[in-house]
C-alpha cells in the first residue's frame, strides 16, 4: 500500500491513532494506582523499570508509532492545505466540530506536552522531582513525585490544558479512524460519535483524577 | 424583493479577482437564483457593464453545472437542492447575499462564478465505467441483483458531479463524488470485473488532481443536493484498502 496516498496516508494515520489510544488508556489504568495508596503505585513503578531490555522495546515501538502518526498527519495536513490556494470570503461551517477543525493544533501541543512530560516525570530535570524519585539509600517514589509534583498550581495548569486537548483530539480522532478503516455504519453512526465523545471524556476525568485531587484535596493523608 | 449582492469577479483565469457589490432590484420570490441572476444580467447588459458568468445548464437539478457558494454554503441554504431549483422565497428582502465560485486547486476560476471541472471529468475517465461487450441487449433480469444492492448502486449513482463536495469541505476533499463513482459499479456484477483497478486508478487521479483528504468533518454530505451519504467514504476506503495490499 502506498502510504503517500490520501487513504494510504489517513490508513497510517489511523492505524497508529489506534496504537496511541491503547497506550493513553493503559497508561491512565496505571497513573491511577495513584489511588490505591503509596505501596501499589511504587510496586507498578518498580515492575515497569524492572522490565528492563522490554521496556526499552516498548518505549522505541511507540517513538515509532509516534512518528509515523506525525509524518502520516503532515503529508495529509499539507495535501489539504495545498488543495484549497484561495479562501472563500464568506463559509459557513455545517456540521464540522471545534474538534474536527483543531485536530492539528491539539495534535500539535499534545505533541509538545508529551515531550514537557516525558521531561518531568521520566528524565525528572527538576531536582527536587529528582531527589523525591530516588530518595538516597531508599526505594524508588513514584508516588512521593506525583504529589510533590501537582502541588503546585501552573504544573496542574499546564496538565490539564494539555489533557483537554487530548481529549478533544480522541473524540474526534475514534469516529475519524473508525471510518477510515470503513467500519463507520449509518445505522450506528450516533453511537459511534457517542463512544467516541466517551472516550475523550474517560481520558479527561481519568488522567485529571490524580493532579486534580491533589491539587484540590491533598490526597495524601 | 430588493437584495444586495457581494459577487466574485474575475476577467479570466490570470486575473487576480475581487468581491463586488451589485443590487438586485425587482426580484420575485418565486424566480429561481438562476433567474435572479439572469434578471440582474439584463440589467447589466442595458447599462454596458459585463453580466455576471455563471455556470448552468439543465435548471433542474439533474446536470450538475450550476456551482454557487450561496452565503458560505455550497447550493445555498436549502438541503438536498441545487443552486438552479433554489428559489427566492428562502431569503428575505433585503437580505446581503454572498456568491463565490467553488475553491479549490482542481477547480480553478475560468471567469466569474465559473469553475474548470474537468479534473472531474479525467477522474471518471480513470475508473468511472463498465467495459461491456458488443452484440445484443441482454435479457431482462438475466443478471439477478437483489432489491438491497441495487437501491446503494442507485443511492450512489444519484451523484451529479457538480462539485459542491469539494467545495464545502474545508480541505477541498473528493472523496464523497469518488467514493459515489466506486459504489454505483462496486454494488452491480457489472462493476466486478474492473471493481480493483477501478477504485486504484481513481483514488490515484484523484490525488494527482490535488484534492484534499478526507478528514471527516462531513460538510460534504450536509451539502450535498443529492444526499449522497458519507457512508460510502467509508465503502471506498474499505475497497481501496482491500485491493491495496500487494502494491
Ligand atoms: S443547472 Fe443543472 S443541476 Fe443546476
Amino acid at each position: 500500500m502506498k502510504t503517500q496516498t490520501t487513504i494510504g496516508a489517513k490508513t497510517v494515520m489511523a492505524v497508529t491513532g489506534v496504537f496511541l489510544l491503547l497506550f493513553v488508556l493503559g497508561h491512565m489504568v496505571g497513573n491511577l494506582q495513584y489511588f490505591a495508596g503509596e505501596e501499589t503505585l511504587n510496586a507498578y513503578a518498580e515492575m515497569l523499570q524492572g522490565l528492563g531490555p522490554l521496556l526499552w522495546i516498548i518505549r522505541l515501538s511507540l517513538l515509532a508509532i509516534f512518528l509515523a502518526h506525525v509524518i502520516s498527519a503532515t503529508t495529509v495536513v499539507r495535501r489539504n492545505r495545498a488543495a484549497r490556494p484561495v479562501a472563500y470570503a464568506c463559509k459557513e461551517n455545517l456540521t464540522s466540530t471545534f474538534a474536527s477543525r483543531t485536530m492539528l493544533m491539539s495534535g500539535l501541543i499534545v505533541g509538545a506536552f508529551v515531550i514537557y512530560h516525558l521531561l518531568h516525570f521520566t528524565v525528572v530535570l527538576d531536582a527536587n522531582l529528582a531527589a523525591i524519585k530516588h530518595p538516597e539509600g531508599g526505594a524508588l517514589d513514584v508516588y512521593g513525585m506525583v504529589t510533590a509534583a501537582f502541588s503546585h498550581g501552573p504544573t496542574t495548569l499546564i496538565y490539564v490544558i494539555a489533557n483537554i486537548l487530548l481529549a478533544l483530539h480522541c473524540s474526534h480522532g475514534v469516529q475519524s479512524a473508525l471510518q477510515t478503516f470503513g467500519l463507520r455504519s449509518e445505522k450506528c453512526a450516533a453511537c459511534q460519535r457517542l463512544t467516541s465523545h466517551a472516550i475523550g471524556a474517560l481520558i479527561l476525568l481519568g488522567n485529571l483524577a490524580v493532579p486534580l485531587s491533589i491539587h484540590f484535596c491533598n490526597c495524601r493523608a | 424583493m430588493k437584495l444586495t449582492l457581494h459577487v466574485w469577479r474575475q476577467k479570466n483565469a490570470s486575473d487576480q479577482g475581487r468581491m463586488e457589490t451589485i443590487s438586485a432590484d425587482g426580484v420575485s420570490p418565486d424566480m429561481s437564483f438562476l433567474e435572479m441572476l439572469d434578471l440582474v444580467n439584463d440589467r447589466l447588459e442595458k447599462e454596458g457593464v459585463e453580466p455576471i458568468a455563471f455556470d448552468h445548464d439543465c435548471r433542474e437539478g439533474i446536470c450538475g453545472m450550476c456551482s454557487l457558494m450561496i452565503n458560505g454554503v455550497a447550493h445555498g441554504p436549502e438541503a438536498g437542492t441545487t443552486a438552479c431549483q433554489l428559489h427566492m422565497r428562502s431569503f428575505q428582502d433585503g437580505d446581503s447575499i454572498h456568491i463565490e465560485p467553488w475553491r479549490s486547486r482542481a477547480f480553478p476560476v475560468i471567469r466569474d462564478l465559473i469553475v474548470d471541472r474537468a479534473s472531474f471529468e479525467r477522474i471518471q475517465h480513470a475508473g468511472g465505467y463498465v467495459s461491456v461487450n458488443c452484440g445484443g441487449a441482454p435479457d431482462g433480469n438475466a443478471v439477478p441483483i437483489s432489491k438491497i444492492e441495487a437501491d446503494l448502486a442507485m443511492d450512489a449513482a444519484a451523484c451529479i458531479g457538480c462539485g459542491a463536495c469539494v467545495a464545502s469541505c474545508p480541505n477541498g476533499s473528493a472523496m464523497l463524488f469518488v467514493a459515489a463513482k466506486v459504489a454505483q459499479f462496486a454494488h452491480l456484477p457489472q462493476g466486478q470485473p474492473e471493481r480493483k483497478k477501478r477504485v486504484q486508478a481513481m483514488v490515484a487521479t484523484m490525488d494527482a488532481e490535488g484534492f484534499g483528504a478526507c478528514s471527516n468533518h462531513y460538510e460534504c454530505e450536509a451539502v450535498c443536493p443529492k444526499d449522497i451519504p458519507v457512508k460510502f467514504i467509508g465503502e471506498l476506503n474499505r475497497e481501496y484498502l482491500r485491493t491495496a495490499c500487494g502494491d
